[in-house]
């Protein structure tokens, strides 16, 4: 107790750099659990992505880059399927259900995915929660859209609202589906997937927007097809981008995947998206794993800081040390002096740390939302922070015994002599 | 006890044996202080009688830095359990602290308050003066304690230092090399004279 008031006295007479130090301590705690919550809230949502399909079903490129564009609208298709493979294929006895999507437009940079009813009925995420409605219902007439929540919320969209769709999928398009304007049936309740960041439409509209083009190549003037007149065409899509599976029963899921790879009409690719997911993780592990290299390193400056500051002060702190010892403080006292002052250091840099961070989170976290569309869940520290705090109060505590056993020799070799 | 000695004549090396801070070399003599054989004691005991039973107040910097007077005198009950005992049954050891600070003359309460840069030479002195008899120690130990004080300063800062000593029945010892102050004090040794050791060699002290 005398030790541990002599030490905060003691530390208080050299509040600057004491301070600095915690400063330095306290930034790179606040570094070190910030990478590890984006690092492990990524990888949450990451896998939280989508769940309950067994096979995501596309042309036949790499899994990777068809769960891309399927499952994170990232990227584009090498090619179509074409709908009567599609037919035939959802046929398939071992087949529940299946959503096709069918993907290439865009709004205001946002993805558009034609899709069916079944999308909203079948489609999970998040260990097998299903999309819920925020405002309105599924699209209904062909000309009806529903977003998912970060649109709505960004460009502050409300039910009735109408949209006009955009050919390709950059975020400035030369090219508008501007003819046929769709109105907002429905608005998802947030899921913390590339869901959020969706315009849905029916395959009809997707088929309708595009009934007019030739060749790729939107209608000469003229030629175009008012919305009118296109709900009473043959709207069946000819291709879709893919589609999802669901099974009747997992067993089967190796034996489809087969029957699909092998289909003879169209070269085509069946992947189990959680093990895409798996690889597509482990791409990123590395870039993961720097980051965390790199935030570890950062929490090894911080600590040789505070060892540099401590031993700094310990040859100016010979008389101080004598003096202590002349009053009756043993050898041993004096150890624990510079102990708990180091640890000190690293204890208060560790609170304010936690200050830090979860100020930084605070602030952080509407930007990451909207800008990645990652949810940084602002929650205690879990097991996994605590065990980095040990780690960490465990460096700081052998790191403290360096400044202290120098203490400790120079007061067994100087004695009482102040005059040092 | 005025010990009295030119510089190098060992005056230093003497009160490091008193104090346990240094011991005889294995075999070259005995020190006995309170009936503790301090040249037998392991290092920890030596520390433990230190801390109990020796007050000491040096030349220069004799307070912690960082540590106002009131606490500077306070120390040595923080240390030591017999001492932080003595200073209790005298009234506690804050009242005991600003007890001995009064009679040397710093009684103000702001004076208490104050670090120790920012006291001049002679009140850190008198602060060194206050806190080595604090807790009753029965051998207090003063190293050239006047060296960094006015001619005039040193024999009131020494009878005051002598007074509260008596009444606490704290033993004294002087060391100097200003002969003049000898008049201050019951008895009087001159190393020079008790020195016989230092005609033949020397081992070096063990230092603790």
């Amino acid at each position: 107790m005398a030790i541990f008031s002599l030490a905060l006295n003691s530390l208080r007479n050299r509040r600057v750099t004491a301070g600095l130090t915690v400063i330095a301590i306290a930034l790179s705690v606040a570094l070190l659990l910030g990478v590890e919550k984006v690092r492990t809230e990524t990888r949450a949502s990451f896998a939280q992505t989508i769940s309950g399909t067994d096979l995501v079903v596309g042309a036949r490129s790499g899994s990777i880059q068809l769960l891309l564009y399927s499952v994170f609208r990232m990227g584009s298709a090498t090619n179509n399927i074409s709908w009567q493979s599609y037919q035939e294929i959802r046929a398939h006895p071992r087949i529940a259900w299946t959503i096709p999507i069918a993907l290439g437009d865009s709004h205001r940079g946002y993805p558009v995915m034609g899709t069916t009813l079944d999308y909203f009925e079948h489609f999970r995420f998040a260990r097998g929660r299903s999309l819920e409605f925020a405002a309105g219902r599924p699209f209904d007439d062909v000309f009806d859209a529903v977003l998912g929540a970060e649109i709505a919320e960004r460009l502050g969209y409300r039910i009735g609202d109408a949209i006009t769709l955009a050919h390709g999928t950059g975020p400035v398009s030369f090219v508008q589906h501007d003819d046929k304007p769709f109105q907002i049936t429905g608005i998802l309740k947030r899921t913390g997937t590339p869901v959020d960041r969706t315009v849905h439409i029916s395959l009809e509209g997707m088929e309708a927007i595009h009934v007019d083009w030739r060749g790729g190549a939107p209608p000469a003037p003229g030629r175009a097809i008012p919305p009118e007149q296109v709900r009473g065409m043959d709207l069946t899509p000819e291709s879709i981008t893919a589609f999802f599976v669901g099974l009747d029963s997992r067993i089967a899921t190796f034996q489809v995947q087969r029957y699909i790879n092998n289909y003879r009409q169209e070269p085509l690719l069946a992947i189990l998206p959680g093990v895409a997911l798996q690889e597509l993780w482990s791409l990123m592990g590395v870039a993961e794993q720097a980051l965390l290299l790199v935030s570890g390193f950062v929490v090894l400056v911080g600590l040789i800081g505070m060892l540099a500051v401590m031993l700094a002060g310990l040859n100016e702190r010979r008389r101080e040390m004598a003096i202590l010892r002349s009053v009756g403080a043993r050898p041993r006292q004096v150890f624990a002096l510079l102990a708990s002052e180091t640890l000190f250091l690293a204890g208060a840099g560790v609170a304010l740390g936690l200050g830090l961070l979860y100020l930084g989170l605070f602030v952080a976290q509407p930007l990451v939302q909207a800008q990645f569309g990652i949810h940084l869940g602002i929650t205690p520290p879990g097991v996994h922070e605590f065990r980095l705090l040990a780690v960490f109060l465990a460096a700081a505590f052998l790191i403290s015994l360096i400044p202290a056993l120098r203490a400790y020799g120079n007061t067994l070799t100087d004695g009482l002599d102040p005059r040092v | 006890m005025f010990i009295q000695g030119p510089s190098g004549s060992g005056k230093s090396t003497l009160l490091g044996l008193i104090g346990g801070v240094i011991r005889p070399a294995r075999g070259e003599g005995t020190i006995h202080l309170l009936g503790h054989p301090m040249h037998r004691l392991s290092g920890w005991r030596r520390d433990a009688v230190r801390a109990n039973h020796v007050g000491f107040i040096f030349q220069m910097f004799n307070l912690i830095p960082y540590l106002d007077a009131l606490a500077n005198v306070m120390l040595p009950c923080r240390f030591s359990r017999t001492r932080r005992q003595r200073a209790a049954a005298q009234g506690g050891a804050e009242a005991e602290a600003r007890r001995l600070l009064e009679h040397l003359g710093l009684g103000e309460e702001e004076l208490l308050r104050r670090l120790p840069s920012e006291l001049s030479v002679g009140q850190q002195q008198r602060v060194a003066a206050a806190r080595a008899p604090i807790g009753a120690p029965e051998v207090l130990i003063a190293d050239e304690p006047t060296s960094a004080l006015d001619a005039d300063r040193k024999e009131v800062f020494i009878e005051l230092l002598l007074r509260e000593c008596a009444a606490l029945g704290t033993t004294v010892l002087f060391v100097s090399h200003d002969a003049s102050l000898e008049p201050l004090f019951d008895r009087s040794i001159s190393l020079a004279e008790i020195n016989r050791i230092a005609s033949t060699p020397v081992k070096p002290a063990v230092a603790a």
